[in-house]
């Protein structure tokens, strides 16, 4: 017991029983044990003479990718263009869907409980699949192309924004709500005038944070066909030509910053 | 005009918040209903406009029973209940017009509020209204950029804008300090005088409540225990009312000078009983 009296009378205290303090200790040597037995079967499972020479492996595969093919980055401004056109449609087609899914997610707006559990399962759905295995589908139904990696970045921004909304929608202030709606106001109105505006700011950063993940996605659709910049890179790495990867790694380089400096700055103005 | 009876409200808990209620505020009467935490004030202004829903027992504003309405029926007799709120429950990302208009959305499709296109008459009243209340320059700022003396003169104006019948203020002065507290109850009471508007208002500071209403509501876990004027309220009553307590506190709160109606000369100055 954490409180105890001493035989002078005054009571002790501790932050834990004896018992309580000694099972803490059995579970950080469990932990430990654990660790040790995990690192050891990795170790085993391991062709060391693989690994030995990767600092040599390493530095050829640079050599290799030094001096960037500068002129072939003639050919990608097409590829990177399609990037971030599918980064974009992709998330408005998604934020669109997602917002009308929130609202009935969200337990203080939803019209009916079972209304609410078939949006969750829309958004656990849309969140479970990468949106690289959302495009490989995508591109067995609907062709290669871009139009497969728009609808794919679409569907994996759904779970994502949808979730978040929902979230934010639930944290609103009710009291606001129920002034709107003691006005007599009708259901739509009370959530035009009582939720959106708290919710705002909120939806604002999600869609242009989710943005900003999806031009990072965007980039690797390519690979299984779903058009862009990837395309290239699987092409370039297949032909072994590490000149060229280097370019389009800086091309994706660049991109990444120039999105996540727009989106800091867009975020901090609306916020 | 309103009248209560045998109104009960059981929450799913179990807890009982109000225990069959009989009251009748005739028209143009000013009442404050006053009790402690949790002796069911907040519920009972609520179960009028059905923010919370009654368990059993009647409302009736007028001809109509309250209780049994749903849906476009319950928005309609909702326009004819103004609700005034404790923390104002401005919308705070609108600006005090678009509050102030939020008034009129019980008679005003939804697209027409969507576009923020209300009617012309709509307008001017709000124009009118903000004058009144003291805050025609405050028009197109955001409702939370104003203190909080003037974000519930728009919470007023907002309910005015309803053109009630009866207003029902929950703790208007709660979050506001001694001086503007005066001044949003002072308002109150001369708006409910202009206009004949009945009111209930649930207020913590029974010193406020003997000063600005015709009639004092005394509730004690869920039941009325007083029901009178406020001149015949007495540290006894509100023993009755609160629990025991020595009521004679002249002077402890200081009171500000310059109020002006006229108080009784038995007044009791009262500190009021905890935060809701």
């Amino acid at each position: 017991m954490p409180v105890s009296t001493t035989t002078q009378g005054t009571p002790i205290w501790r932050l834990r029983t004896t018992r309580a303090q000694w099972l803490q200790y059995l579970g950080w040597l469990t932990g430990a044990c654990l660790f040790l037995l995990c690192w050891k079967v990795i170790s085993d499972n391991t062709m060391w003479v693989f690994v030995e020479d990767a600092g040599r492996q390493g530095s050829d595969l640079i050599s290799r990718m030094l001096p960037p093919e500068w002129s072939y980055a003639q050919r990608l401004w097409k590829p990177m263009w399609d990037t971030l056109n599918i980064a974009t449609l992709g998330t408005l087609l998604g934020i669109a869907m997602a917002f009308p899914v929130a609202f009935l997610a969200a337990r203080n707006t939803t019209p009916h409980p079972l209304v609410r559990s078939a949006a969750l399962v829309i958004i656990v759905a849309s969140r479970s699949i990468n949106s690289l295995i959302w495009a490989m589908l995508l591109v067995t139904i609907l062709g290669p192309g871009v139009l497969a990696g728009i609808i794919a970045i679409a569907l994996r921004s759904i779970g994502f924004v949808g979730k978040l909304l929902y979230e934010a929608i639930e944290e609103i202030h009710p009291t606001p709500v129920e002034a709107i709606s003691a006005t007599g106001a009708g259901r739509l109105q009370v959530m035009n005038y009582g939720v959106l505006p708290q919710v705002m700011p909120a939806f604002a950063g999600i869609s242009v944070y989710r943005w900003d993940i999806n031009i990072r996605e965007s980039t690797v659709l390519g690979l299984v066909g779903a058009g862009g910049i990837g395309l290239q890179l699987n092409a370039a790495i297949n032909s072994l030509a590490w000149n060229q990867v280097s370019v389009i790694f800086v091309m994706i380089f660049a991109t990444v910053l120039v999105s996540e400096w727009i989106s800091a700055r867009v975020r901090h103005a609306i916020i | 005009m309103l009248t209560l009876s045998q109104v009960n409200k059981r929450y799913p808990t179990g807890d009982r918040a109000l225990t069959d209620i009989e009251l009748a505020l005739p028209r143009g009467q000013v009442m404050a209903l006053i009790g402690p935490s949790g002796a069911g004030k907040s519920t009972l202004i609520r179960c009028v406009n059905r923010l919370v829903e009654p368990s059993s027992g009647s409302i009736r504003l007028g001809d109509t029973e309250l209780t049994r309405l749903s849906g476009r029926e319950l928005r309609r007799a909702r326009r004819a209940m103004a609700m005034i709120f404790q923390e104002y429950a401005l919308v705070d990302r609108l600006t005090v017009m678009e509050n102030v208009l939020s008034g009129r959305l019980g008679q005003v499709g939804f697209w027409r509020s969507f576009l923020r296109r209300y009617p012309a008459d709509a307008v001017t009243e709000a124009f009118r209204l903000l004058e009144r209340v003291g805050l025609p320059h405050a028009i197109d700022k955001r409702a939370d950029a104003l203190s909080g003396g003037q974000r519930q003169r728009v919470g007023i104006a907002r309910a005015l804008l309803q053109d009630p019948q009866l207003l029902l203020v929950d703790e208007p002065t709660a979050s506001l300090d001694p001086k503007t507290s005066r001044q949003i109850m002072r308002l109150i009471r001369e708006l409910c005088a202009e206009r004949e508007l009945g009111a209930i208002i649930n207020i913590h500071d029974v010193a406020l409540a003997r000063q600005f209403a015709d009639r004092i509501v005394g509730l004690r876990a869920g039941e009325i225990v007083f029901d009178g004027k406020p001149e015949a309220l007495n540290a006894e009553i509100l023993t009755t009312i609160y629990g025991e307590e020595d009521w004679d506190t002249q002077g402890e709160v200081g009171d500000e000078a310059g109020a002006h109606t006229p108080e009784p000369a038995t007044r009791l100055a009262l500190a009021s009983g905890g935060a809701s």
